[in-house]
């Protein structure tokens, strides 16, 4: 997922509320806590997204949204939810806090991906073997596309040309071209493919594997695997560590981040030598994470403690879990 | 289900789905499709994959009716290139596997919920082939499935041997014990995998080398079912014995995993009643007064039925003299698979198999469902079709399978035997998974149950 609010579009937000206004102006003036930020989480089993602060940490608000929430992705103000059972995508207006609209998705809808146009919505329905794109302006499937047995990840490139698309049972990473929605390449991976998470600059594509126990690391340019990566942490089951949430850094820091499912573990990794240099306690059954918009912290969702694990990157210390609904799935952050 | 699906006993029925060369597809933007409804697709019959009439109907060659036809258009549009895997061979590799059954009369279940089902297993094994299909789509590996149904008369070794000499070299025995050890005989090159036969003899004494076990063994069952009983503190157990071997094999299999997980088992019974018609009138007056009758049983916290052809357990939850809950082949069963399991992405193979198959998938199916993707992995991770290179990868720590249980399946090297979670289940609730936490191994705590490595009577795999 990884997916933090797509562009900086703070100028929308402070026209549409003055009070972040405020807090922008007044962050920029004291120059001491960066901007703030609200942190988005789905919880898959209360059907109910929660909004945590990035200041305060407290959870401010909960949400009632449709069956099942699962993948989300922020555009602005603008909440798109995998309402899983429901079979649809639900548009959440975070001003208002209210679901506006809902979108066709095809049938369980899991994972998804907004295209850098803020127009095209891809997305993985998990129940029938096809990828969906919708335009999310005028509200219409545009396609669908077939793939392998149970599609899960979405990730499109940086720079919207590719998108690839993971299979849980097929076992491959689909790279599929955003032009002619034709499949390009097929990239056979380890077992049940999950999360597909391309680099900032749109040359390598990490793919998670999460009974494989190994994230690959695929060339875009060649579509092979230049690197595959591999988990250990003493005392724990090798088959508790399976690699899920993936999320890279687009700061100069070069680390990414792994998360490691029910052994309750975050992995660091070097994007030079491919090296994990840390793992990181947080919560069992850790799914997804992304960054705080200043890149100094991490949040995960931690599905069986039903939490959020706050870690700080810096000093590397998980500084605080926030208690939130049953089952948290996705986490996604924006501004203001 | 019709019964005309079936070809007649000692006639081969063969169904796959060929990827008919690997041109590409000039476009895919074929939005709506024939079978696609706007909205939310649904489940039902002749939707998904194939669909089951396109099955029923491709009695014969690789079958060529609308339903396969769709599917094999799909997952020619996937047919491109592959990277990472090498790009695709001139000519496809060609995988053929034979499953091997014989008539059993179907249970006829005692609960008037459950229907008698005829095509047990045999749906499992498809629903593997078109998820073999689609990944080998994209490699250029054709699979095909041939479904040998033998005669009641009919030898099975000469069946075995005929099919070998043709070729054919994988197997899904769909077979009691003895069958299997003697289709193990009559080709031993053959890569066989046992889906039905749950005897720990088998993974014992009477192994073959070349047989591997994805049905879970008895021993498995009765040791998952006592780790959560002794989880439960629930250490005082009465046994209750059908009259049939398998209910006296199962029986010593939860005799085992008392003494394992010190167990007490303060009584032990027969029932030896022969089941009557399942509908009477008044049928429930004399369970109300037989089973208390029957069931005095020293102070005790469970009672275990060993009832594996459904003649008596469903009976005993209620109606026992004392309250206590009712365990074994019914009440809390544990079992390979069950509808009420959807965890860890099972919700997605249950609707693929109701879609297929038209009702939920039994043990026997997912074990042949299982069977199918063990060998499709080996196939893709090798790109071999030889037994011999299969069955090495399959033994091989390479192997991570899914299916749907969280953790990665793979098989023992001492026995053959698949390690896999089992599931504890209730009539309409899956209750817990085993093993339980805090039941440690040095490998991997799956090698909790059944036989391990140290106590495997298993010479021929040595």
């Amino acid at each position: 997922m990884g997916a933090t609010s797509r562009s900086a579009r703070w100028p929308r937000h402070v026209r549409a509320r003055p009070l972040a206004l405020l807090v922008w102006v007044a962050a920029a003036f004291a120059s001491a806590p960066a901007a703030a930020y609200t942190v988005y989480v789905s919880n898959e089993k209360d059907n109910t997204i929660s909004v945590i602060d990035g200041e305060s940490l407290e959870v401010i608000d909960t949400i009632e949204v449709g069956e099942r929430p699962r993948g989300i992705v922020l555009d602005g103000q603008t909440l798109y939810i995998c309402t899983s059972d429901d079979d649809h995508i639900e548009v959440l207006d975070l001003s208002s806090g209210r679901v506006t609209h809902t979108l066709p998705s095809g049938p369980d809808p899991e994972l998804m991906a907004l295209g850098p146009d803020g127009r095209h919505l891809y997305i993985a329905n998990e129940d029938d073997n096809m990828v969906t794109v919708v335009d999310v302006e005028e509200r219409r499937k545009v396609v669908e596309i077939p793939v392998g047995i149970e599609p899960e990840g979405i990730g499109v490139s940086p720079g919207g040309e590719w998108l690839v698309n993971t299979s849980e049972t097929t076992n491959m990473a689909h790279f599929i071209d955003t032009e002619s929605l034709e499949i390009e390449a097929n990239v056979l991976v380890d077992t049940r493919p999950r999360v597909a998470q391309f680099t900032p600059e749109g040359d390598e594509v990490w793919v998670s594997s999460e009974i494989g126990g190994t994230v690959s690391v695929i060339d875009v340019e060649s579509k092979t695997i230049k690197h595959k990566i591999g988990f250990e942490v003493a005392g724990l089951r090798p088959e508790s560590i399976q690699p899920v949430g993936v999320a890279i850094a687009d700061d100069d820091s070069g680390k990414v981040y792994i998360a490691l499912g029910p052994s309750a573990r975050v992995a660091r990794v070097d994007r030079e030598s491919y090296e994990v240099e840390e793992y990181y306690l947080v919560g069992p059954r850790v799914w997804n994470l992304t960054f705080s918009p200043d890149r100094k912290r991490l949040f995960t969702t931690n599905g069986v403690s039903g939490d959020v694990s706050v870690i700080e990157l810096e000093s590397g210390r998980v500084v605080k879990s926030v208690k939130v609904g049953r089952f948290p799935w996705g986490v996604v952050v924006g501004d203001g | 289900m019709s019964s005309s699906r079936f070809a007649e006993p000692g006639t081969v029925r063969r169904v796959g789905w060929r990827a008919r060369g690997h041109r590409r597809f000039g476009h895919t933007r074929a939005a709506p499709r024939g079978r696609r409804a706007d909205g939310p697709h649904r489940l039902g019959h002749g939707s998904g994959l194939g669909g089951r009439e396109g099955v029923e109907r491709g009695a014969g060659a690789a079958f060529s009716c609308s339903g396969g036809a769709l599917f094999s258009a799909l997952a020619l549009l996937l047919v491109t290139s592959v990277t990472g895997g090498g790009a695709l061979a001139a000519d496809p590799l060609e995988i053929d596997i034979v499953r091997l059954t014989r008539d059993i009369e179907p249970l006829e279940p005692l609960s008037l919920l459950d229907e008698a089902i005829e095509d047990e297993g045999l749906a499992g094994a498809e629903l593997g082939l078109q998820d073999n299909a689609t990944t080998g789509g994209f490699l250029g590996h054709e699979y095909r499935l041939e479904n040998v149904r033998l005669g009641e008369d009919e030898s099975l070794e000469e069946r075995v041997r005929s099919l070998a000499a043709e070729g054919r070299s994988l197997f899904l025995l769909d077979l009691e014990a003895e069958d299997v050890v003697r289709a193990a005989e009559a080709a031993p090159e053959a890569l066989m995998l046992n889906v039905r036969a749950r005897d720990d003899a088998l993974r014992n004494e009477s192994c073959r080398a070349n047989v591997l076990h994805v049905t879970p063994s008895r021993a498995m069952l009765a040791d998952a079912l006592a780790q959560y009983l002794l989880w439960k503190r629930w250490g005082r157990v009465v046994i209750v014995t059908g009259r049939h071997p398998e209910d006296a094999a199962y029986a010593a299999a939860l005799e085992r995993a008392a003494e394992r997980y010190q167990l007490d088992v303060v009584d032990r019974r027969d029932w030896s009643s022969v089941p009557g018609a399942r509908r009477t009138d008044s049928g429930h007056h004399s369970a109300q007064q037989e089973i208390p009758a029957f069931a005095r049983f020293d102070e005790h916290d469970l009672v275990l039925v060993a009832d594996e052809r459904d003649e008596f357990g469903e009976y005993f939850p209620y109606r026992t003299e004392r309250a206590r809950p009712v365990a074994g082949t019914q009440g809390l069963v544990p079992t390979a698979w069950h509808r009420a399991h959807e965890q860890w992405g099972g919700t997605q193979i249950q609707r693929r198999f109701e879609a297929l198959a038209g009702r939920d998938m039994t043990p026997r199916d997912y074990a042949h469902w299982t069977a199918m993707r063990a060998l499709g992995e080996a196939v893709t991770q090798t790109s071999s079709n030889e037994a011999g290179a299969l069955r090495e990868f399959l033994l091989s720590e390479r192997l991570t399978l899914a299916a749907f249980k969280g953790v990665p399946l793979s098989f023992r090297t001492w026995n053959g035997q698949l390690r896999q979670p089992v599931l504890l289940a209730g009539p309409r609730m899956l209750v817990s998974v085993s093993p339980q936490d805090g039941f440690l191994h040095e490998r991997t705590e799956l090698d909790t149950l059944g036989y391990d490595e140290p106590e495997s009577g298993c010479e021929r795999f040595r």
